[in-house]
């Protein structure tokens, strides 16, 4: 232990992290230090996605971040992906998991809403190959990934519809 | 505190019986906002972990905690000898002890506790704890323990079952006789939400708290409290967010450690398994070995089945005896059958304890029966789908215990609706390398590529058997329209929480329903196990609802002067099915508070005979599977392209649900097939983790095209029967068999691993 802080910027918001352990994990980090257990973690190795968060826009697992490591960088998790300030209306994506039936026990389901924001951000329009090759660092053990594909496939398909004509 | 609720679906339906409701917990999932245990968090709480045995079968010499509690941050350091109740526990027999005493008999077994301010203070002091053993020679053989060459490793004996199955003569042979030798590895359950539990002690230190995930609160009470020599009812059990748990959370792990670390501390205790402990702190399926012999007529008609099984229990009984007659009374698989010589163990040995997982038994048995079936068809010259419907059980036939079945039992017609979904097309010249075996590692080559077809049907009782009453209890609650409902189910991702709503919204003609939380402060639901919740807790949620039905029907019909008997529910309104009345329920009795409590029993189960004899199940549910793989035969690499399924399950309540049941299950079946298996080498694991232990990612999972048998089950207080455990069960030997199919290869142990494909014969 030590008495140095260091900062993490999360979700748009700088967090002072005081009295930490060096070796910690930025999985830890959220979920023990900055009250940010949305994140979850399954394995601590990297080998199942449920510790998912953006940095600087790119995918990582946080399990495999050293939490002081990641001063710099922009954090998003799952509780920060959604524009309304108060982040409490789902993003399409969060929408879609629930309409497509791709939630059972949803251990998985954080670290995958962020890894499909992910990809949906970078490739509007993927498909169904290249869904499958984006989550396959997510593990999921209770659905099979076909809900998953299809939460996938609908929030793909309503962010590429033509905005609604209103009816004449 | 009660849960919310999302009133409709998006699809504009009230999320009623029969709708895919939207599931009340969903938004908070995906917001990442719902508690699962391993979020628990409490003011000054303290960090929990477990000091394990390295060695399977080893003396305890001597434990010497002093240097672990001298650490800074430490608390305290709990052995055997801290226990003040019961020193064992155990779902069926008390034999599994709370910390090893005097000698352990698996590695992984617990030692000691220790309650630290960090994570890693807390692995710090487990380092220092010495332990000093005698290293004994393992009981690893499941043959040994049989032959009696070993001596006892547990008071409780080497064999913890010996169940024989026989029936009809003893001397018939077949005029077409198969045998074959079959083995099925140890799978884990691999939920992803590891175990994890928050445990706060009473002020007094006479009672304690508990939030955790598990499937059975109640059971986990009686056990967590003899073990600490309390009263029932100051051990207080809250299930806390589950992450899955297909049987691996049904026997204690951390429980009674938590708690004990918790009264000793007088203070809140947190304790988590990282994945690593996870393999070691929760049972697995029973790794085991069927020899089989199948007669049948010439033109392939079943005619006797023979089978000695052994099932490896491990070091502690858990739930192996229930698992063991599970497999011997479904060796017949879901075919008509007279004759039966089966005799099983369940044995005790030095290897990590087995137990409860999705299946429970069956999916071992079904392995051996299917793979038998395909040979009696190669024998009789018929195709794996003519002999199944040859031999398909019907409503009415006899299992091999004597027991009918009088299930619904559309086994034809599973084997049949299966038969009529197309085929994926061939695998395109210009294939994606992910699309093919191997994927983007080890890629097949292209021109070596073969397509198989295999196909599994299956058979599955639902509910607990042999004279144990697994009743289920709900409480609902009604004033001004809102329903509340109670009960202790544990919900582990497959959505009670969602059908219990929706079974309020039927009946009862309300749309918000609200749900108290899950905890031992109303009777027991029985577990989440053996398909039964829907059934179960279904049947007790839709008494209870029907009970306030009535005191509210009653009701109305004084205020309006009418037969109550006159009244029903029309959407949100009670009319008068004889009249003109219509009021909407929300309006019908201002003031009116009605509270019921229900109990559903499902019917009376006897114990099995000496011979196997005796009706010991309640129900049935079954399901086929067809399997399409393409396989490189020189590279053993498989890729599973389709699974056709129909399942029988009496009445679709979810159908959203119902599919995510069903694509689930094959894909831990595909995962028994191909990939999954803890791996031991001299009673060690060789692989606790997600990068050995192989799981299926998105990237093996198959298309699955499933139709759902709607033929409701007059037995099911809502039609419905259970559907967790049969998309998981015939699934494995249907890729098995499209994998002999597309190499010709013997293929008789699952996971099929690439060596069996190259070199097997
Ligand atoms: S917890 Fe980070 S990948 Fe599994
Ligand atoms: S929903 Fe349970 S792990 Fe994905």
């Amino acid at each position: 232990m030590s008495n140095e802080f260091y900062s993490l910027i999360v979700n748009g918001k700088e967090h002072e992290v005081r009295d930490a352990w060096a070796g910690e994990s930025l999985m830890y980090v959220l979920r023990e230090r900055l009250g940010l257990p949305g994140t979850k973690g399954a394995c601590e190795q990297g080998e199942c996605g449920s510790c998912t968060v953006l940095m600087d826009g790119e995918a990582v697992c946080s399990c495999l971040v050293m939490a002081a490591t990641a001063v710099d960088a922009q954090i998003v998790t799952v509780e920060g992906l959604s524009s309304d300030p108060t982040h409490a209306t789902p993003t399409d994506v969060q929408q879609a998991f629930i309409d497509a039936g791709g939630v059972q026990c949803g251990f998985c389901t954080p670290g995958l809403v962020v890894a499909v924001h992910h990809l949906l951000d970078r490739n509007p329009q993927p498909t169904e190959l290249q869904i499958k090759e984006a989550i396959s660092g997510n593990i999921c053990r209770c659905t099979g990934y076909g809900r998953i594909f299809a939460a996938i496939e609908l929030a793909r398909d309503q962010r590429n519809a033509p905005p609604e004509q209103p009816a004449h | 505190m009660s849960q919310t609720t999302t009133t409709t679906s998006k699809r504009g339906e009230r999320g009623t019986l029969g709708n895919s409701a939207v599931r009340p917990d969903g938004l908070a999932k995906v917001q990442g906002r719902f508690a699962f245990s391993s979020d628990a968090w409490a003011d000054n709480m303290l960090w929990g972990a477990t000091l394990r045995s390295p060695h399977p079968h080893a003396r305890i010499i001597s434990i010497d905690v002093s240097a672990a509690l001298a650490i800074n941050g430490v608390a305290t350091v709990i052995t055997a000898a801290d226990v003040p109740g019961q020193l064992t526990y155990g779902l069926i027999a008390n034999d599994q002890p709370v910390f090893a005493k005097d000698v352990v008999r698996f590695a992984g077994e617990p030692i000691a506790a220790v309650a630290a301010d960090h994570p890693e203070t807390a692995r710090r002091a487990l380092d220092a704890i010495v332990v000093v053993y005698e290293v004994l020679p393992a009981l690893l053989d499941a043959e040994q323990a049989i032959d009696g060459s070993f001596a006892p490793i547990h008071p409780d004996g080497n064999v913890i079952r010996r169940q024989k199955v026989v029936r009809g003569d003893q001397n018939f042979v077949g005029e077409v006789v198969v045998e074959g030798t079959y083995e099925v590895g140890m799978q884990d359950q691999a939920f992803l939400g590891l175990e994890a539990a928050l445990a706060l002690p009473d002020d007094d230190g006479a009672g304690v708290e508990l939030y955790v995930a598990t499937q059975w609160l109640h059971e986990d009470q009686k056990q967590i409290a003899a073990c600490l020599g309390l009263p029932l009812e100051r051990v207080r059990l809250t299930l806390g967010g589950v992450g899955g748990a297909f049987g691996g959370r049904e026997d204690i792990s951390l429980q009674v450690h938590c708690c004990l670390l918790a009264l000793a501390t007088r203070r809140p205790i947190k304790m988590q398994y990282g994945r690593e402990e996870s393999f070691f702190g929760h049972i697995h399926r029973h790794p085991a070995s069927m020899v089989m012999r199948h007669h049948a007529d010439r033109d392939g008609t079943l005619r006797r089945v023979e089978v000695r099984a052994v099932f490896d229990g491990g070091a502690y009984a858990s739930t192996s005896s229930a698992v063991l007659i599970n497999a011997v009374t479904h060796m017949q698989g879901p075919y008509r059958c007279d004759i039966a010589t089966v005799d099983g163990y369940a044995v005790r040995s030095n290897n990590p304890p087995c137990g409860a997982m999705r299946g429970f038994g069956v999916v071992q048995a079904c392995f051996g029966h299917e793979s038998q079936m395909d040979k009696l068809a190669a024998a009789c010259g018929l195709s794996p789908v003519d002999i199944r419907l040859r031999n398909a059980m019907r409503t009415g036939d006899r299992l091999i215990t004597g027991q009918i079945v009088d299930s619904v039992a559309p086994v034809e017609r599973c084997i049949r609706e299966t038969a009529a979904i197309p085929m994926p097309p061939p695998l395109a010249q210009d294939a994606d390398s992910l699309d093919i075996p191997g994927g983007s590692g080890l890629t097949a080559q292209r021109s070596n590529i073969r397509r198989g077809v295999g196909w599994g049907v299956s058979i599955k009782n639902l509910m607990y058997s042999e004279g144990f009453d697994d009743y289920a209890t709900a409480r609902c609650h009604l004033a001004d329209g809102v329903a509340t409902l109670q009960f202790a189910t544990a919900e582990v991702g497959q959505g009670f929480v969602v059908l219990a709503q929706q079974i309020a919204r039927s009946v009862l003609g309300v749309d918000t329903v609200l749900l108290e939380p899950i905890s031992t402060a109303i009777g027991s639901a029985g577990s989440t196990s053996a398909s039964r919740q829907t059934w179960m807790s279904g049947g007790a949620v839709d008494g209870a609802c029907r009970l306030v039905r009535e005191r509210l029907f009653e009701h109305v019909a004084a205020a309006h002067q009418l037969d109550p008997l006159r009244l029903a529910i029309d959407g949100t309104d009670i009319i008068d099915t004889r009249g003109s009345l219509r009021i909407a329920v929300a309006e019908s009795a201002p003031g009116l508070v009605l509270d019921e409590t229900f109990e559903h029993h499902h019917r009376a189960t006897e114990e099995l005979d000496e011979n196997g004899q005796g009706n010991c199940h309640v129900a049935f549910a079954f399901v086929a599977h067809r399997a399409v793989v393409d396989v490189d035969p020189d590279l053993g690499l498989v890729k599973v392209v389709q699974i056709a399924t129909a399942q029988d399950v009496g009445r679709v309540l979810n159908p959203l649900a119902a599919l995510g049941q069903v694509e689930g299950g094959i894909a831990q079946g595909l995962g028994l097939a191909v990939m999954e298996e803890i791996v031991l080498k001299d009673g060690v694991m060789r692989n606790p983790s997600f990068t050995d232990y192989l799981l299926p990612t998105s990237l093996d999972a198959p298309i699955v095209v499933a139709t759902m048998i709607e033929e409701p089950e007059p037995q099911a207080p809502l039609g419905a029967k259970g559907i967790g455990e049969p998309p998981c069960i015939s699934v494995t030997p249907a890729i098995v068999a499209a994998i002999r199919d597309a190499t010709g290869k013997a293929l008789t142990r699952v996971p099929v691993r690439a060596q069996d494909i190259v070199f097997g014969d």
